[in-house]
């Protein structure tokens, strides 16, 4: 499947200067065999003095700009094209949950996609006995890892409404557990914490989703704005499975990948001025089009 | 055992020891375990012993005089009260011999080296998780290991340039390492000004003994910082959190001591990769940075975004080898506690050697065979975070003894270890050596622990030989830290041979290295600026606060106009009589040109710091009270001979640096607004009665009128003296006239010849005021005047303070 992705986020600084560097991370990945990018075109306004590419430790790309002289608004323009390969469904390979402690064990290494990175603190993700116990009441001695991974994520997209404007990019994941609603980074820091307090490594996934669902099915949730879904790791033979809890589903052909993180500070999409001082106003549009079915120019 | 009881010991040691009791199964650093006095003590021992009560007493209070007079505080992290404290200093120092020194010195330049090889290899490689010598887990889910800086290099090549060591005196006699400080040590400097202090206290003493002298120590690691900054074009600077970091104090020590410049993140930028610091003169560059800053907080756009301390693309310019960092961005990851159960097997796999310094025996939980021996000794084991930094007994940590967990029933600390087994640590509980502290009239065994100081210089890892004890207010060493109570002590390295003399200010090079001017980081700039305004806004408030209740001492009753006027100027809106808010109008500008000093203490005098907080000490009396008497006016002038006293200081004892203009310039533009816009209000045809003689007690000017007009004073020979006299301080064009002086020596004052915007403004308001004379000077004039003042000072601001 092949989609043409764009989005423009507009960054207005009230009462502010909006000068100084920002971390851009927006452009779809390269992953061998699962997507592949044609093409892709990051454009701000103001023209950035200084503009470089960036590439994190997790192996994300991103956009370092810098803006010497004051302006009060910043547009990001960015234009993909990006080719999804169909994935054959994973046959569950992975094992209990007992096993695991030494499975993670096993793995002496600190490679990005060690599971060791994705367990404990991380700077969003906070230990919660709520969200603990919500889980443990999900889990049965036969499940497997990739079961426990479905049956939170099921679990999750029953008992939480999604509701945008609920919660903020800062609301910690207690909270919006305890509220039962929120966006789709609401969700995936949920469960995240879900997996990690019983012992899964679990991390973020940004990226986008279609936003035109196919005939005879209903739009998908999330697909006004940049996604997230989670990951965790089930076992070295079954490594990672990605899953979406706001969808409750794998993440699929319609899941394009820009970034892996540990949480969602690890790939925001724009980091610098909106965060440090924290009063700005942006907006975001996404469109995310199966190239057959036309570009709507 | 009791020490003072022994019949060898001559009267006066045996005075002085009296209550000296070691404990069994402790060292004690003045005895040996057989009672006998360390040989390295007893020439200090005797000669303390021979001082009298009352020259102990007046000894003791020359240094603590010392370092109040230095200014030497720390701060003390708590929601009430003065945040600054006197220091703590335990008057007697710890002695230690040269040959027990030397053993500790090899132990820990290993150690240095070692840490080094770590910091490379997690930064680097990641051999030591592969190999097996170090659990996965203890680096990625190690809040201090810093992604971004995985791959990267040092410019200067070393991860380690400044580190200490936290060591202690076993029970056996050794000394063992309890913890590693290698992200950005203090106490270095405070060990200075604690040697500085003791050998005040005992200057004779000293100036015969052969104790090795800390200077040099200093100069190589200036000289190694200077070398490393030389290769490319740029400036050393120290970066500090700010003032209210407990550690800002030495700081600004040694940023003064060794001629760097102290900069706060804001006052950095990053342009293509290179670290430039804003100054009035612009942007100029960084080379190398000594760090006092934590490195999580150094940038917000790759390290912690919440950070309001850092700089925006620090990591970028250490990525692209744009500044030397002191130390690396990442190294805090070796201070980790759960690191001390690895070091023992990481030394023998890395340097084929054991650790020639022990340090404290610890066990990671994450293993059973470990998780065993935790259970085993639980009683004498502390519990702990795997990734703390802190030592176990420091009051803020949250360590217990296992037998904490008994509570939890009989299989607590069992459950609890194998559940967060590998976020736990078990330690050896520590019993620390004690030294002598003097306590009523004689001297007692305290618990002390030892930070000792390693700079790496161009001729390999030099240890200060000395360093920073910090010792117990009771006999327990749960509670050795200063937010605690307790105290601190110089340490004094004991040579039988004579020692060399350096010191850093007789050094002709490089310690006189000569700041250049235009150094000046704009923020300081700024405080300086504002620190003058306020000072300023301060003394013209009191002055009117006087002159109110001087008129109402003299039967004006608050209803008539001119008391009505007076309150209006003094607060503008307000409709209060009360004594106590128009008290405000001169305690909270001193209060706010309290906090601009305290955020320039590197460049404003410990004197000057002095004399402002004595003033708002003062100043706050007067808003706690209420009641108003006949007194009020005299009192007021208590506290105006005192401002008057500082502004003197000023003007008298500063250096004239770019820094010393901007504080002279901030007071100059205050000065010349509030007497215009008294002048405007008071010098008017209609004012009140008496509003002319006001005027010339408010501007201080009584004597200068009656010595320069003949009769009583008419509207033009009072506007003539306040604002036309280019001879009387207290009139605008004198401050007008000295405005320009000032504004034509800032950096860019002129542009290829021509009048920059400051300089061009400021003579464009002294011209005006200039060409006036009293009976054309009126009120309108003299409030566009007020106007101009303003427009000049937002001019300085955003040209030289952003």
């Amino acid at each position: 499947m092949r989609y043409d992705i764009r989005l423009n986020i507009t960054q207005e600084y009230p009462g502010i200067v909006g000068k100084g560097r920002h971390l851009i991370r927006v452009q779809p990945a390269d992953i061998p065999g699962r997507q592949s990018v044609m093409s892709r075109q990051v454009l701000v306004t103001p023209n950035p003095a200084e503009y470089s590419y960036h590439k994190d430790f997790f192996g994300n790309a991103g956009t370092l700009v810098v803006h010497v002289h004051p302006h009060p608004r910043m547009e990001i323009a960015m234009r993909a094209r990006v080719e999804c390969f169909a994935q054959s469904p994973a046959l569950n390979i992975s094992p209990g949950l007992p096993a695991l402690a030494d499975e993670i064990a096993a793995v002496a290494s600190l490679d990005p996609d060690a599971p060791h990175h994705f367990l404990g603190f991380s700077p969003r993700i906070i230990a919660d006995g709520d969200i603990e116990e919500y889980a443990r009441d999900l889990l049965d001695p036969d499940m497997t890892l990739r079961d426990i991974v479905v049956a939170i994520g099921e679990a999750l997209h029953r008992d939480l409404k999604f509701e945008s404007g609920a919660t903020t990019v800062e609301t910690p994941a207690p909270e919006a557990f305890a509220a039962r609603r929120g966006v789709c980074q609401d969700f995936t820091h949920i469960m995240i914490t879900a997996l990690r307090m019983l012992g899964i490594p679990a991390g973020y996934v940004s990226g986008y989703i279609r936003t035109e669902p196919p005939k005879g099915q209903p739009r998908l949730e999330g697909a006004d704005a940049m996604h997230a879904w989670v990951r965790a790791w089930c076992g070295i033979e079954q490594g990672w499975v990605e899953y979406d809890p706001t969808n409750a589903t794998f993440a699929a052909q319609d899941h394009i990948v820009v970034a892996f993180g540990r949480d969602y500070d690890d790939i925001s999409p724009v980091r610098g001025i909106l965060r440090t001082s924290g009063a700005s106003i942006g907006t975001q549009a996404v469109d995310v089009i199966p190239v057959s079915s036309g570009f709507p120019n | 055992m009791s020490n003072g009881a022994d019949a060898k010991v001559p009267e006066p040691e045996a005075k002085l020891l009296r209550a000296y009791r070691t404990e069994a199964g402790v060292a004690d650093e003045l005895f040996m375990p057989d009672g006998t006095l360390r040989p390295v003590w007893r020439r200090f021992i005797h000669h303390l012993a021979r001082l009298s009560p009352e020259a102990v007493a007046a000894r003791f209070a020359r240094g603590d005089r010392y370092l109040h007079d230095a200014g030497v505080f720390y701060r003390k992290y708590e929601s009430e009260g003065a945040p600054e404290r006197d220091w703590p200093l335990s008057h007697i120092p710890l002695m230690i011999h040269e040959s027990d020194w030397r053993i500790i010195s090899e132990g820990l330049v290993q150690r240095a080296e070692l840490l080094e090889s770590v910091a490379r290899d997690l930064y680097g490689q990641n051999r030591l998780v592969s190999g097996g010598h170090l659990p996965a887990s203890l680096v990625a889910q190690n809040p201090a290991w810093l992604r971004p800086l995985v791959g990267v290099k040092p410019a200067g090549g070393s991860f380690l340039n400044f580190i200490a060591f936290e060591i202690g005196r076993g029970p056996d006699g050794d000394w063992w390492v309890l913890g590693d400080r290698t992200e950005a040590p203090s106490g270095a400097g405070f060990a200075l000004e604690n040697r500085v202090a003791t050998s005040r206290i005992f200057p004779n003493f000293y100036a015969q003994s052969d104790v090795h002298r800390l200077a040099g120590f200093f100069r190589g690691f200036q000289a190694a910082l200077e070398a490393m900054a030389g290769v490319r074009e740029g400036r050393i600077a120290i970066l500090t959190p700010g003032s209210m970091n407990d550690a800002y104090f030495e700081h600004t020590y040694i940023a003064r001591y060794l001629g760097f410049l102290l900069a706060e993140g804001e006052d950095l930028t990053v342009r293509h990769g290179q670290v430039l610091v804003r100054t009035v003169d612009g942007l100029k560059p960084i080379s190398a940075l000594w760090r006092r800053l934590d490195a999580g907080t150094c940038d917000p756009i790759e390290l912690d975004p919440r950070s309001a301390l850092g700089t925006p693309g620090l990591v970028d310019a250490v990525r692209q080898g744009g500044v030397h960092m002191v130390n690396a961005l990442g190294t805090a990851i070796l201070e980790t506690r759960a690191f001390l159960s690895f070091l023992p097997r990481i030394c023998q796999a890395l340097r084929r050697e054991p650790l020639k310094l022990p340090n404290i025996a610890t066990w990671w939980c994450g293993g059973w065979r470990e998780r065993e021996h935790v259970l085993a000794h639980a009683d004498r084991m502390m519990i702990g975070s795997a990734y703390s930094t802190r030592l176990p007994f420091d009051a803020a940590d949250d360590t217990v003894l296992g037998s904490h967990y008994q509570t939890e029933g009989e299989d607590g600390l069992a459950r609890h270890l194998a559940l967060h087994g590998r976020d736990l640590v078990g330690q050896e509980a520590v019993t620390l050596s004690t030294t002598p502290v003097w306590h009523s009239g004689g001297l007692v065994p305290r618990p002390m622990v030892l930070r000792v100081f390693l700079a790496r210089t161009q001729s390999g890892w030099q240890v200060m030989p000395g360093g920073y004890a910090r010792i117990g207010t009771g006999p327990d060493t749960m509670a050795i830290t200063m937010q605690q109570g307790g105290t601190v002590a110089d340490v004094w390295v004991v040579s039988d041979t004579p020692v060399s003399r350096t010191s850093l200010v007789t050094s002709a090079a490089p310690g006189t290295r000569r700041q250049e001017a235009g150094a000046l980081p704009a923020r300081a700039a700024d405080n300086l600026f504002w620190l003058g305004r306020y000072v300023e806004r301060a003394e013209g408030n009191m002055r009117l606060f006087r002159a109110y209740h001087a008129r109402l001492a003299e039967g004006l009753t608050a209803e008539e106009p001119l008391p009505t006027t007076l309150r209006q100027l003094i607060s503008p809106g307000t409709r209060s009589r009360a004594s106590s808010v128009l008290a405000q109008s001169f305690e909270l500008p001193l209060y706010a040109a309290l906090t601009c000093g305290s955020r320039v203490r590197d460049r404003f005098s410990v004197d000057g710091m002095m004399a402002l907080r004595d003033l708002v000490q003062t100043a706050r009396k007067f808003s706690a009270q209420t009641v108003v008497s006949d007194e009020t006016p005299q009192r007021v002038s208590v506290l105006l001979r005192r401002i008057t006293g500082f502004s003197g200081l000023v003007h008298e004892n500063m250096y004239r640096s770019i820094g010393w203009r901007f504080l002279s310039l901030g007071m100059s533009l205050e000065r010349a607004a509030t007497m215009a816009l008294i002048l405007a209000e008071l010098a008017d045809e209609d004012a009140p009665d008496g509003a002319l003689d006001l005027l010339l007690e408010v501007g201080d000017s009584i004597m200068s009128h009656r010595a320069r007009y003949s009769g009583t004073a008419s509207p033009a020979s009072v506007v003539d003296l306040l604002a036309l006299d280019d001879d009387n301080p207290r009139a605008i064009l004198y401050h007008l006239t000295r405005t320009r002086d000032h504004v034509d020596e800032l950096p860019g004052s002129s542009e290829y010849g021509r009048l920059g915007p400051v300089p061009r403004l400021a003579l464009q308001l002294h011209t005006r005021l200039a060409v006036e004379s009293p009976a054309s000077l009126t009120p309108a004039k003299l409030l566009g005047l007020r106007r101009g003042v303003w427009r000049l000072s937002d001019l300085v601001a955003s040209t030289y303070m952003t």
